[in-house]
């Protein structure tokens, strides 16, 4: 996507179709010999993990509309058919539903990554923005697939989180009421999350185009977190990054299928196989694991509308990440103290993860708070403020000087006389 | 000077960070606890259910197909008088990975309930002896039904009981059960819940119709009366006849009839992974060869 194509097709079809529509020297110049850093880690395998997962949700999940109902009667009724008489229905609504899980581990050890190694900062400011919209669509994805088994918990998580919107003054009620097609959580609020929750994908896939274009244009970061330089300090992307991405990406399959075949409802609630009942509330709704931090930092603050402000001011300050980081040096791995305050930020999320899964009461909500104004306090205040104390280690000069040290800069990308270092 | 004086701060400020974060993580949970005393409503159950050897825990789990069989001819013989079990069919019952009843031994099991069926020629309904087709017919008509002749409360359908029942497992179990692949909180419960009918402490009052157990997940008494006692159901196989094994028989096949397809699972389960170690073992030495002349 960057540059003009290099791209020779030799056969004649080839020719004349590439003359008429050059998809093919898009692809060649996007997924073959599109320079990537060479010093890229494993971390960097996660975008096309998200990739695969997002494939592999709408794939599975167009199966499972084949077979699925969207109508309180027979929506839970529906789903139990696809466990019980569709052939390998059991196997198609796990792989869909810790997928969702999956594809949220996957997205948050990638946002961790771009935190780590200030992947968001200039030129890639637009790309870390996209990324986030795409985040932003995969939790009301989430939550919207989440309602469709019609289970104690769809309902009363769906009745739950619909109803912050009334937090909104003067027009939150209408808002709610608008949001839900009645007066409560009924058929036509199932029916137009089923339509969003098959439409949402579709949208995720064009952002996520506009991600891989956006980074197409300045190339990914790297561990260095120094700009290429040079082609001597990329490598083309296949076959070095197709194989790379293959091995993890299958390494992460098997996580995915550990749970899908071992620990299948380890992620779910056991009160979301009692079909949805208005009239029983369970002890304690819990939304999916991925939301728990966010559900935290909502019931931290006394407030509702308050709450409901703090839980989307806790995505909202992401969006603003580049400007907040006021450190010129990318990567953490020079910066020794963002470097620790990372780690500190990664156990208070994981914290409030956990805070979220508790009922609301005692130190948990006390320990909520300290935690929700430390994850505040690191992007508005530890942040900006780090950038102009911290004295970032020396930056090596190029990422080919990084890999193969000092002085041997000059030696040819891929020669057969290339000194091994691992 | 300048420099020190900056990154001393910096440090002060993450030491303040870390000590926060440290003593929340510590005074959580703590505090919690404080407040849990406090509190008018105690955990339930009273008493947490023991992780049972099932056969079909771990990796290679599969059902024991005779105490699936002994686990139905309690559900027949005790349970169906009270509780629906909507999802089953009767053909289910001869499924593989199941009770594997034969198909002469299901219809016969099958005709031994009544079902509805109609409207017939001239429009009315009429009673007739299941098919192996039908679901398990509902002990009520409905809800309402159920509910006057127990006490007020509709006994819950059975179908999906050995998932839709659990017991908080708490840290830092809920992330060890990852690698020791606990999935059976559900069985556990019922048999707990099953063992559970105890004498009431002294002190402690019981509502009318209402029956005190350490194992029921909602409070410390059940509206359900005890339903099995040591020698109630005859077995033909020699198993022992106490309460205790008829528990472990039933709580089983309810996990079969919320799992139908659990032996399937972790078969095709096992192949899948081994697949994928090989397959990843593979690319790992392409990989390998094909950066080995690349310094990265």
């Amino acid at each position: 996507m960057s540059g003009p194509s290099t791209y020779q097709p030799q056969n004649a079809f080839l020719k004349w179709f590439e003359a008429r529509l050059p998809i093919g020297g898009l692809i060649h110049s996007s997924f073959v010999v599109f320079p990537n850093p060479r010093n890229l880690n494993y971390w960097w395998t996660f975008g096309g993990i998200l990739a695969f997962m997002l494939v592999a949700q709408i794939i599975t999940g167009v199966v499972l509309v084949m077979h699925y109902t969207p109508h309180t009667s027979l929506a839970f009724t529906s789903v139990e058919g696809i466990m019980r008489d569709v052939n390998y229905g059991w196997l198609l609504r796990y792989l869909h539903a810790n997928g969702a899980s999956m594809f949220f581990v996957a997205v948050y050890v990638h946002i961790f990554r771009g935190l780590y190694y200030g992947s968001y900062k200039a030129p890639r400011e637009v790309l870390w923005i996209l990324g986030m919209i795409i985040f932003l669509l995969m939790m009301a994805t989430g939550f919207m697939g989440y309602v469709l088994p019609w289970g104690q918990m769809s309902f009363w998580g769906a009745t739950v989180i619909t109803n912050l919107f009334s937090a909104i003054p003067i027009v939150g009620e209408t808002i709610v009421t608008w949001l839900w097609g009645g007066f409560a959580v009924d058929n036509p609020t199932l029916n137009r999350f089923f339509s969003l929750h098959y439409l949402l994908p579709f949208m995720i896939v064009g952002v996520v185009g506009l991600h891989i274009w956006a980074l197409h244009i300045p190339g990914s970061n790297n561990p260095t977190g120094v700009s290429v330089k040079s082609s001597q300090d990329t490598l083309p992307f296949h076959p070095y990054f197709t194989v790379k991405d293959a091995f993890g990406l299958v390494v992460f399959l098997i996580v995915y299928m550990w749970f899908v075949f071992y620990l299948p409802n380890f992620m779910g609630h056991a009160d979301n196989y009692t079909p949805a009942n208005p009239l029983v509330t369970p002890a304690h709704i819990v939304p999916e694991w991925y939301f728990l931090p966010f559900y935290a930092i909502l019931r931290s603050v006394p407030d509702k509308l308050g709450g409901v402000i703090a839980m989307f001011g806790a995505i909202a300050v992401l969006f603003v990440v580049p400007w907040l980081d006021t450190s010129k040096v990318r990567s953490a791995n020079f910066r020794p103290l963002y470097r620790q305050f990372f780690w500190i930020l990664v156990i208070v999320s994981i914290g409030l993860g956990y805070l979220g899964s508790r009922p609301a009461e005692g130190g948990y909500v006390i320990a909520s708070r300290i935690l929700t104004i430390y994850y505040f306090a690191h992007f508005l205040v530890i942040l900006p403020l780090l950038g102009l104390f911290e004295k970032p280690k020396p930056l090596p000069a190029s990422i080919t000087e990084s890999v193969l040290g000092k002085g041997a800069a000059n030696v040819t990308v891929g020669a057969p006389a290339a000194p091994q270092t691992k | 000077m300048m420099k020190s004086l900056s990154e001393k701060i910096a440090r002060f400020g993450l030491v303040i960070a870390l000590g926060v974060a440290s003593a929340t993580l510590v005074a959580g949970p703590a505090s919690a606890a404080e407040g849990e005393a406090h509190a008018a409503t105690p955990h339930y159950p009273i008493v947490k259910p023991p992780q049972e050897p099932w056969s079909f825990a771990g990796v290679f789990g599969r059902f024991d197909t005779a105490q699936l069989q002994r686990g139905y001819q309690i559900y027949k013989e005790v349970c169906a008088s009270c509780h629906s079990m909507n999802l089953v069919s009767f053909r289910n019952l001869g499924q593989p990975g199941g009770p594997h009843f034969s198909e002469a031994q299901v219809k016969a099991l099958a005709e031994t309930f009544q079902v509805q069926d109609g409207p017939n020629d001239v429009g009315d309904m009429f009673e007739r002896a299941a098919r192996p087709s039908d679901r398990f017919p509902a002990p009520f008509p409905n809800p309402e039904a159920a509910a006057a002749s127990n006490n007020g409360k509709a006994p819950p359908d059975l179908s999906l009981m050995g998932k839709a029942r659990a017991v908080e497992r708490g840290f830092p179990w809920f992330v060890l059960d990852i690698f020791t692949q606990y999935q059976e909180g559900g069985p556990d419960y019922i048999h707990g819940l099953l063992t559970g009918y105890k004498e009431p402490p002294e002190g402690v009052k019981i509502g009318t119709g209402l029956h005190y157990n350490v194992g029921f997940g909602s409070g410390s008494a059940i509206a359900m009366a005890p339903p099995l006692s040591d020698g109630q159901v005859t077995y033909t196989d020699g198993t022992p006849e106490t309460v205790d094994q008829y528990s472990r028989d039933v709580s089983a096949f309810l996990m079969w009839t919320a799992e139908p397809h659990l032996d399937a699972r972790k078969r095709i389960g096992f192949q899948v992974i081994i697949f994928l170690i090989v397959f990843a073992g593979l690319l790992y030495l392409a990989k390998r060869k094909i950066w080995a002349n690349v310094a990265h």
